[in-house]
Order: C-alpha cells, then sequence, then structure tokens
C-alpha cells in the first residue's frame, strides 16, 4: 500500500493570545502529572472524555461536604444552597452557549441523551410514516441510532448525506437531499472519529429556508470553539460535560424556548409535574418538564466549575492555541513514511485520525501505552464513517488545550517505536 | 519494554505478517464466523473433519496482530486433532492467556505458550481468542456469529 500524503492546509490564524501559557494551564490539572508505565502520561484521547481541572474536583467536594441536599423541595438551607448552585449552573450553561434564556437548558445525561430526548418527543410528534430525517455520513452512532428507532416505529426513512475522500460534507448533496418530507435535520458541528467542521450555520439557513428545523450534536465542537446557538440559529444543540471537563453523567440540551413548550415530556416522574391526580397530571414548565427525577447535582455544579475556568481562560484563546497545535500534529504524524492521516477536512478542530501501514491501530495503541500515551484505537462509535473509508478502526490522537509539541513529539516517537517492531 | 517483548514474541509477529492456512475452504464441512464488535476483527474458521478428528482446518478474516497469529496458530496446532483434543487445549489456552494456571493434566501447549504475555495485557485477552470461540461455534454448527463478549 502506498503512503498517502495529504497533508492539511491550515490557514494561518492569530497566534494564541499572550496570556495563554500551556504550563500553567497543566498545572490546573492534577491528573496529568502522572507516570503511566514509568514514563509521563501523554493523553491525546480527548475526545473520549477529557480530564478535569482542580476547580471542578472542588465544586465537587465543596458540594458532598457541605451543600449535599435534593433540590427543589426541601425548606431548609443545604437544599437551597443546592437548588441555587444547580440552576446557577444552568444559567453558566445558557452564557456559555449565548442562549436567551436559562429556561431553554435542558440537562440530561450527556449529548446522546439530549439527542435521544429530541428524537423521541419532537420527533415522535412530528415524523410520521413516509417522513424523512437527514443526517450526515460523518455521525457518531449516537446520531443514528436514535433517528432509526424513530423511523422504524414511524415507518419514516433515513437519508443521509455523504462527504467526500476528505471527510467533508458535500454540501449540494445535502441541499438535493432535503425535500417536503423532511421533518428534521441532524448533524454533527465536528465529526468525533475524523475532526471535520462541518459548515452548520450554512446547513440551518438551508434547512431554515425550507422550514426544517435542524438539531446539531455539538459534543466534539465545544472543548475547541465558542459556540453561539443564537448565532448559528439552530433549534437544538446537545452536548455532553464529560468532554468539556465537567463529570460524567451530566449533559445538556439546548432548544429554543418555544419548541421546547410546544413538545411533549420525555420522562415520567417527580419534578416534571405541577399537580398530580390519578385522573390528571399537568405538566411542570420548561425545562423542568424535560427533567423527571433527581437530577445528577453535583454533576452540574461541577460542569458549571468548569465553565468557569473555560471562560476565564478563554474559549478564543483555547481555539487560536488547538488550532496551532493540531496544525503541528497533522505534519509531525502526516510526515512519518508509513502513515496515512484519515480526514483531511479543510476545517477541522481536535482530532488527528491515522492508520500506520502494515500496524493494526490496536497495536499501535497496546505500544503506544506503554510509552505512556493514551490514544484512541477503534471505530470510534462510528463504523458507517470507517466504511466508507474502507478501514475497520483508525488510531485517533485527540487534542485537548492542555496537550503540548512535546507530547506531539511523544507520539511520533512512540510511532517510530512502533514501526520498528513490526519492521 | 519486557512486556512488550513478552507480548509481541517474535512467532505471534512472523505469524501475523504471514499467516499459515489462510484461505477459504470452499467445501468445509464445518465453519464459522467470529467477529469483535469493539475492535472490528473478523475471522472465518474452517474445518473439515473426518471421523471425528480435524483433517483441514483454515482461516479468513483480518484483525490485529494478536488475534491473526492467534488465528494461525490454532489452524497448525490443531490439524490432525481430534475435537475433544481441541476442547481441551481451548481450555488450557483460555487459562494461559487470562493468567489462570493451567491444568497438571492438560494437553502440552506447544507453540500456543507463545500467548503467555496476553495476561499482562487484560484488554487483549479477547484479541487473543476470538478465533477459538469462532472454532466452537464452527464445530457445534452454531449459526450465530461468535463474539467474545
Amino acid at each position: 500500500m502506498a503512503t498517502t500524503r495529504n497533508l492539511v492546509q491550515v490557514p494561518a490564524r492569530e497566534a494564541p493570545a499572550a496570556g495563554f501559557d500551556v504550563r500553567r494551564i497543566r498545572e490546573d490539572f492534577p491528573i496529568l502529572k502522572q507516570r503511566v508505565h514509568g514514563k509521563p502520561l501523554v493523553y491525546l484521547d480527548n475526545a473520549a472524555t477529557s480530564q478535569k481541572p482542580q476547580a471542578v474536583l472542588d465544586a465537587l467536594m465543596h458540594f458532598y461536604l457541605h451543600d449535599c441536599a435534593n433540590i427543589h423541595r426541601g425548606v431548609y438551607l443545604l437544599s437551597e444552597r443546592a437548588t441555587q448552585a444547580h440552576e446557577d449552573a444552568r444559567v453558566k450553561l445558557q452564557h456559555f452557549l449565548n442562549a436567551a434564556d436559562p429556561r431553554e437548558i435542558v440537562y440530561v445525561r450527556g449529548a446522546t441523551e439530549g439527542l435521544n430526548l429530541v428524537a423521541q418527543t419532537y420527533g415522535r410528534q412530528h415524523v410520521g410514516a413516509g417522513d424523512e430525517i437527514l443526517i450526515t455520513a460523518l455521525e457518531h452512532h449516537s446520531n443514528i441510532v436514535p433517528w432509526q428507532i424513530l423511523c422504524q416505529e414511524k415507518g419514516a426513512r433515513l437519508r443521509v448525506a455523504p462527504i467526500n475522500d476528505r471527510g467533508e460534507l458535500i454540501l449540494d448533496e445535502f441541499e438535493k437531499l432535503m425535500n417536503d418530507r423532511t421533518r428534521l435535520v441532524s448533524v454533527a458541528h465536528v465529526s468525533n472519529a475524523l475532526g471535520t467542521i462541518n459548515p452548520v450555520k450554512r446547513i440551518v439557513e438551508m434547512a431554515h429556508a425550507r422550514n426544517i428545523p435542524v438539531a446539531i450534536d455539538g459534543a466534539q465542537a465545544v472543548p475547541h470553539m465558542k459556540v453561539d446557538v443564537r448565532a448559528l440559529g439552530c433549534d437544538f444543540y446537545a452536548i455532553s460535560g464529560h468532554k468539556l471537563f465537567g463529570p460524567t453523567g451530566i449533559g445538556a440540551l439546548y432548544g429554543k424556548a418555544s419548541l421546547l413548550e410546544s413538545m411533549p415530556p420525555y420522562q415520567g416522574g417527580g419534578d416534571m409535574i405541577l399537580s398530580v391526580t390519578f385522573e390528571k397530571t399537568t405538566y411542570n414548565h420548561i425545562p423542568n418538564k424535560f427533567e423527571a427525577g433527581t437530577p445528577n447535582i453535583a454533576g452540574a455544579i461541577g460542569w458549571g466549575a468548569a465553565l468557569d475556568y473555560l471562560t476565564a481562560v478563554g474559549m478564543e484563546n483555547i481555539s487560536s492555541y488547538e488550532h496551532a497545535l493540531l496544525a503541528y500534529a497533522t505534519e509531525a504524524i502526516g510526515q512519518i513514511p508509513g502513515v496515512r492521516l484519515i480526514g483531511t477536512a479543510r476545517e477541522k478542530a481536535g482530532v488527528l485520525s491515522f492508520m500506520l501501514e502494515g500496524v493494526h491501530p490496536h497495536d499501535v495503541g497496546t505500544v503506544l501505552d506503554q510509552e505512556g500515551i493514551a490514544v484512541r484505537t477503534g471505530h470510534h462509535c462510528a463504523q458507517p464513517v470507517m466504511a466508507r473509508f474502507g478501514v475497520p478502526a483508525t488510531v485517533r490522537a485527540s487534542l485537548a488545550f492542555y496537550n503540548t509539541k512535546q507530547e506531539i513529539n511523544a507520539l511520533a516517537a512512540g510511532l517510530e517505536r512502533v514501526k520498528a517492531m513490526f519492521a | 519494554m519486557s512486556d512488550l517483548n513478552t507480548l509481541y514474541q517474535d512467532v505471534i509477529l512472523d505469524h501475523s505478517k504471514r499467516p499459515r492456512n489462510f484461505r477459504a475452504m470452499a467445501n468445509a464441512d464445518h465453519h464459522a464466523e467470529g467477529y469483535n464488535p469493539l475492535c472490528g476483527d473478523k475471522v472465518t474458521i474452517y474445518v473439515n473433519l473426518v471421523d471425528d478428528r480435524i483433517a483441514d482446518i483454515s482461516f479468513q478474516g483480518s484483525g490485529c496482530a494478536i488475534s491473526t497469529s492467534s488465528a494461525s496458530i490454532l489452524t497448525e496446532t490443531l490439524k490432525g486433532k481430534t475435537r475433544a483434543e481441541a476442547a481441551a487445549l481451548f481450555e488450557s489456552f483460555h487459562n494461559l492467556v487470562t493468567g489462570q494456571p493451567v491444568k497438571p493434566t492438560a494437553p502440552a501447549l506447544g507453540k500456543l505458550a507463545v500467548f503467555s504475555g496476553v495476561s499482562e495485557f487484560p484488554v487483549r485477552v479477547k484479541c487473543a481468542s476470538l478465533a477459538w470461540h469462532t472454532l466452537r461455534s464452527a464445530l457445534a454448527g452454531d449459526p450465530a456469529v461468535a463474539t467474545t463478549e
């Protein structure tokens, strides 16, 4: 197999702000200080989950040490504090995404649940037999399977817009797939497997011109760039806390208030009701209508601390630093003989997916692990993407703003060891 | 690096690059497919039995060095063995790769012993055992795709 040299052309951008010092950033992430198999940890699996700054750990500990109580019902001080902190985090999310109103932020377990919520509420309400839902060939399984379940139930059809050899959505084809049966468009903002940034603002414009609402899987976008849901104009935007330097088990679904108001509830239970008799139940207002049961209170509060931290660092600083780091990584890894980059979109964020000629990704991963380097190997929950490129799996190095050029150099050296071992 | 060298012994690297008995068998009287959904490794095992003895055995598929070499060495080891001998070797092999003691009464592992290093890499146990699970399905005539789950 010939080596494909297909380097990403990254347009020049402003240098990172003078205030961004990655060494200082790394001090805030205690887990990064450890050694693995006797080597310094090089954590390059951020698209799977991100590490947490001390501020998040402190917020979790503070909640459990001082404020632990259930929310929205106690008349005592601890419950008031817990409720306040839980709702403060919602406001932080509102500002982080630039939503118009905190009621537009629904807490969920993660982006996956956010997309399932849209499918099971808005989808079941609006999608019927013969209708269509449009996604792209870049999607994570979490933005495929909820729609398949819905389509199967309703006799609807899932349409998939193709991508080109760089891993970019073919926008003309996407546009052609929209028709008067299309009830919803759901697309990834950033591909988890390839790092491709989809032109979501353009997609929203195209869909809205046909009165089709748009849901966006933003799980892989928010860790890398400033996202403004009102500027995008999207109808739904789903994100995961743990990929955004917060705890696991917490996420958020942004939805336009008018849409959320019109949608049926998701799950039934406590907190999502105003009154219950055996004859009639009155549902709570948004967002509580969608938040049955005791939520992940600590998770929301910890996530709020992560958002404060990110805001202090500055998403623009993070974005420009990472952009330069990805360009460096693309050059450093892409030039290694035998490396074939999978996904060479012109607009990318955070992800370097590749094959090493003659070595299965799992063997690459095992050898790199012995060098202290954590990468993901496999299909990245995006089997259709793997099939599109004719590979069973890839090695994926995914970046966060605490990663360094030295770590990229360690990865390059690790790959040389792999090659020596399997030569 | 010593753990790595134990895992990727020369015999394993050799079989992963030049797998033996790597061919489809059109007239196989037993065959089964194996699939590891976590990593996408696929293997098909073909067997011809004569009087309960494995007269011919081959495989095809794609996977990592551990899974490919395991399938390759499996075919080499089991040719000529009876079903019962194959089952006993599977048990010994499974104990070997999961770090459990191999019974003193068990048949000699022979070349299979090169997989001893796998026990130090728990996430790779499934790579090593996929072909064996698939063989068991083939001999049992199980139509379902074998998995290591």
